[in-house]
C-alpha cells in the first residue's frame, strides 16, 4: 500500500513537472514575441532588447525555468502587467471565490446526479431510466454559454427575479450565486447520473442481487444495502475528475456573469498577454487537475479491494 | 500464397466490397431501431442542409447593417425611407426589410447570420474531428500493436496532455500561437488526439489477440497491413460512437471560444461569436443571443442523441 502510494505521489510530482516545463516552454520560447506583447507591436527593436536584457529575458532558457521554478514553489508568481500587482495577490482571492463557486455546485450536483442515476440503474430499460436517460443527453448538450444565456433570459429578462451579473459589489450575496452555480450544474450533472446509471444497472445484473432478490429480501433492501455500497464506487471517481471539467466551465461561467474568480482571470491574463499571471493561473489549474486525478485513483484503489496495489 | 485459401482473410473482404452501398443503406434503416437516433439523424441533416443552401436560404447577406433595425424585435420591420448604408453608398429602406428573427447590436439580420453561421461550424469542426481521429488512430494503433517503449513514450504524453483541464490548454495555447482558423485546428486536434488514442490503444490491446491477427501475422502480412486492414475496421463501432460525441464536443468548443473571443477571427458568423458580439445587448435585447444558443445548442443535441442511438443499438446485436 506504501509502496503503491508513494508510485502514485512520485508519478504526480513528475506529470506536474513535465507540464510545468511544456507550459513555460511553450509561453517563453520565444522572447521576441514577448517583448511585441507587453511594449506593444509598435515597440521599436532596440526598446525590445532594452527591455528584455532590463528583465534577464536573454538568459538561456532553462536558467529562467529554474528561477521561475524556485519562485514559483515559495510562492513567488511574478508581476502581473495587467493589474498592476504581485500575481500572488490576486490569484488567491480569486481562487478562494472558484472555490466556492465549487462548492456549491458539487454540493447541490453530487446529491442529485447520484440519486437520478440510482433511480435510472434500478430497474434499467424501464420508464424512469428512459426519462433520466433522455434529460441528461439534453442537458450536457447545451454548452454552459448557451445556458448561461437562456437561463438568464428567463430569469434576469423575462422574470427580473435574479441579477444578470455576480460580481459581488455589495459583498457576497447568496442570489448572485444561483445562476452560475446553476449553469454548471446543467452542465454537469448529466454526466455523473449516466455514470452512476451505468455502474447501478451493471451491479443490479450480478449473481449476488439475483441472489438477494430471490431470497424473497424487499427490493427497497436489496437496493439500499446490497447494491448501493457496490455502484457507488465508479461514480466517486467520476465525481472526483469532474473537478478537471469544472475548471474549463467556471472559465466560461465566471467570465459570462463577471464573477471575479480564478477562470475569468486566466481568461483575462490571456487576453491581455499578462504571461507572469497566464503561466500561474494555468500551472495552478494544471496541480489541481493532477493533484485531483491523483486522489481519484487512490481512493478508487482503496474503495474497490479488488485492484491490487501494483 | 493462395489468398482462395482464407475465407475470412483479404480475398473475402474483397468479395464483400460491390455490396457496399447496400450496407450503408442498410446501416442508416438500421437507425430507426432506436427513436433517439433518428431524431438525432434528422437534426444532423437539417443544419448540414442549412448550411449547404445558406445562400438560398439567407434572407440577407450576412454583414448586411441595416441601421433602423439595430436591436430590432422579432419580426419586426424597417419603417420605410430610413437611411442605410452599403457598400454602394447610402440607400433608403423600402419598409420591406423585415427581420425574423430581429436584428443585432449592427443591425444585421439574425436568421441570416445564424444561417450562414452554420458553415465555418460544419466545415471547421468535422475537420478538427478527422485530423484528431487521423493522429488518434495512427497513434493508437501503434502504440497498442507494438506495445513495448514506444506504447510507454505515447502514452505517457498523453496522460500529461490529458491532464491539462481541457479550456485552459485551449486558452494557453490560443494566447500562444494566435487566433486563426488553422490554429484552432491545430489547438484542437492536439487536444483531443490524446484521448482518442487512448480509446484506440484500449480496442487495440483488446483485438491484437484475436484468430484473424494471429493469422495474417502467419501469412507474413507486414505489422501497417495488419493495424489498418485487419484490426482498424474491427474497432470501428466504439470509435464511430465516440465520434459523434467528440464531434459535439468540438462544436461546443468552437462556441465556447468563439464566446470567449478566442475562436474563429470576425467577420465569421459562428454562433459562438454572434453570442460573443451581442453579450453587452443580452439583456436589453435578448433575441440576438437566445436564438444562436438554440441553434448550436440543437446541432449537439442531435449528434448526442445519435451516439447514443448508435450505441443503444449496437448494444442489442
Amino acid at each position: 500500500m506504501i509502496v503503491f502510494l508513494a508510485r502514485r505521489l512520485v508519478f504526480m510530482l513528475l506529470t506536474m513537472l513535465a507540464v510545468s516545463i511544456i507550459l513555460f516552454a511553450m509561453l517563453e520560447v520565444n522572447v521576441e514575441s514577448i517583448a511585441v506583447r507587453v511594449l506593444g507591436a509598435y515597440s521599436t527593436d532596440t526598446q525590445r532588447e532594452i527591455w528584455l536584457e532590463a528583465n534577464g529575458y536573454l538568459r538561456p532558457i532553462y536558467v529562467r525555468y529554474i528561477e521561475w521554478l524556485g519562485n514559483f514553489l515559495v510562492g513567488d508568481f511574478g508581476e502581473s502587467t495587467r493589474f498592476n500587482t504581485r500575481v500572488a495577490d490576486i490569484l488567491w482571492p480569486r481562487l478562494g471565490n472558484t472555490g466556492l463557486l465549487a462548492l456549491f455546485t458539487f454540493g447541490i450536483m453530487i446529491p442529485i446526479s447520484l440519486t437520478l442515476g440510482v433511480f435510472a440503474g434500478m430497474r434499467e430499460g424501464s420508464r424512469t431510466d428512459r426519462s433520466i436517460t433522455f434529460l441528461s443527453v439534453i442537458t450536457t448538450s447545451v454548452p454552459e454559454f448557451a445556458s448561461a444565456v437562456l437561463l438568464s433570459f428567463i430569469f434576469v429578462f423575462w422574470l427580473g427575479i435574479l441579477p444578470g451579473t455576480s460580481g459581488f459589489t455589495d459583498g457576497f450575496s447568496l442570489r448572485e450565486m444561483i445562476l452560475p452555480v446553476m449553469v454548471l450544474i446543467i452542465y454537469d450533472f448529466g454526466y455523473v447520473a449516466r455514470m452512476t446509471r451505468a455502474s447501478m444497472a451493471e451491479v443490479m445484473q450480478s449473481p449476488y442481487i439475483r441472489t438477494a432478490v430471490l431470497k424473497g429480501l424487499p427490493y427497497r433492501r436489496v437496493v439500499m444495502r446490497h447494491a448501493l455500497r457496490n455502484a457507488l464506487i465508479a461514480p466517486f471517481t467520476v465525481i472526483v475528475l469532474q473537478i478537471n471539467w469544472l475548471l474549463s466551465g467556471v472559465i466560461v461561467v465566471e467570465y459570462f456573469f463577471a464573477y471575479k474568480g480564478f477562470g475569468a482571470l486566466l481568461l483575462e491574463a490571456a487576453l491581455n498577454n499578462d504571461i507572469d499571471l497566464i503561466q500561474a493561473c494555468a500551472m495552478i489549474a494544471v496541480i489541481v487537475a493532477v493533484g485531483t486525478q491523483t486522489i481519484a485513483d487512490i481512493g478508487y484503489t482503496y474503495l474497490n479491494p479488488r485492484i491490487r496495489f501494483t | 500464397m493462395t489468398d482462395q485459401t482464407f475465407e475470412t482473410g483479404p480475398g473475402g473482404a474483397e468479395e464483400r466490397r460491390p455490396n457496399a452501398l447496400i450496407r450503408g443503406l442498410k446501416t442508416l434503416a438500421l437507425l430507426r431501431e432506436s427513436w433517439m437516433a433518428s431524431i438525432g439523424i434528422g437534426i444532423v441533416i437539417f443544419w448540414v442542409l442549412v448550411a449547404i443552401l445558406a445562400p438560398v436560404l439567407a434572407p440577407y447577406p450576412y454583414e448586411q447593417q441595416i441601421g433602423p433595425l439595430v436591436n430590432a424585435e422579432p419580426g419586426t420591420c424597417a419603417e420605410p425611407d430610413r437611411p442605410y448604408f452599403t457598400d454602394e453608398g447610402m440607400e433608403r429602406t423600402t419598409g420591406d426589410e423585415c427581420y425574423l428573427l430581429g436584428g443585432d447590436n449592427l443591425g444585421r439580420d439574425i436568421l441570416s447570420r445564424i444561417i450562414w453561421g452554420a458553415r465555418p461550424i460544419l466545415i471547421w469542426a468535422p475537420l478538427a474531428t478527422l485530423l484528431a481521429y487521423t493522429a488518434g488512430i495512427f497513434l493508437g494503433l501503434l502504440a497498442g500493436y507494438k506495445r513495448g517503449w514506444l506504447d510507454d513514450i505515447l502514452s505517457r504524453v498523453s496522460d500529461i496532455i490529458l491532464s491539462f483541464p481541457v479550456l485552459v490548454l485551449y486558452v494557453v495555447l490560443i494566447t500562444v500561437v494566435g487566433r486563426s482558423n488553422i490554429n484552432i485546428l491545430l489547438a484542437v486536434t492536439f487536444a483531443s488526439a490524446p484521448g482518442i488514442m487512448r480509446i484506440v490503444r484500449g480496442l487495440v490491446l483488446d483485438l491484437r489477440n484475436r484468430d484473424y491477427v494471429a493469422a495474417a501475422q502467419t501469412r507474413g502480412e507486414s505489422s501497417w497491413y495488419i493495424m489498418f486492414v485487419e484490426i482498424l475496421p474491427n474497432a470501428r463501432g466504439p470509435l464511430i460512437v465516440d465520434a459523434c460525441l467528440r464531434l459535439g464536443y468540438t462544436i461546443i468548443t468552437l462556441g465556447v471560444l468563439g464566446f470567449l473571443g478566442l475562436g474563429l477571427p470576425p467577420p465569421d458568423p459562428n454562433w459562438g461569436n454572434l453570442i460573443a458580439e451581442n453579450r453587452t445587448v443580452a439583456l436589453t435585447s435578448p433575441q440576438s443571443v437566445v436564438f444562436p444558443c438554440i441553434a448550436i445548442s440543437s446541432l449537439v443535441l442531435g449528434l448526442n442523441m445519435l451516439a447514443d442511438g448508435l450505441r443503444e443499438i449496437s448494444l442489442k446485436d
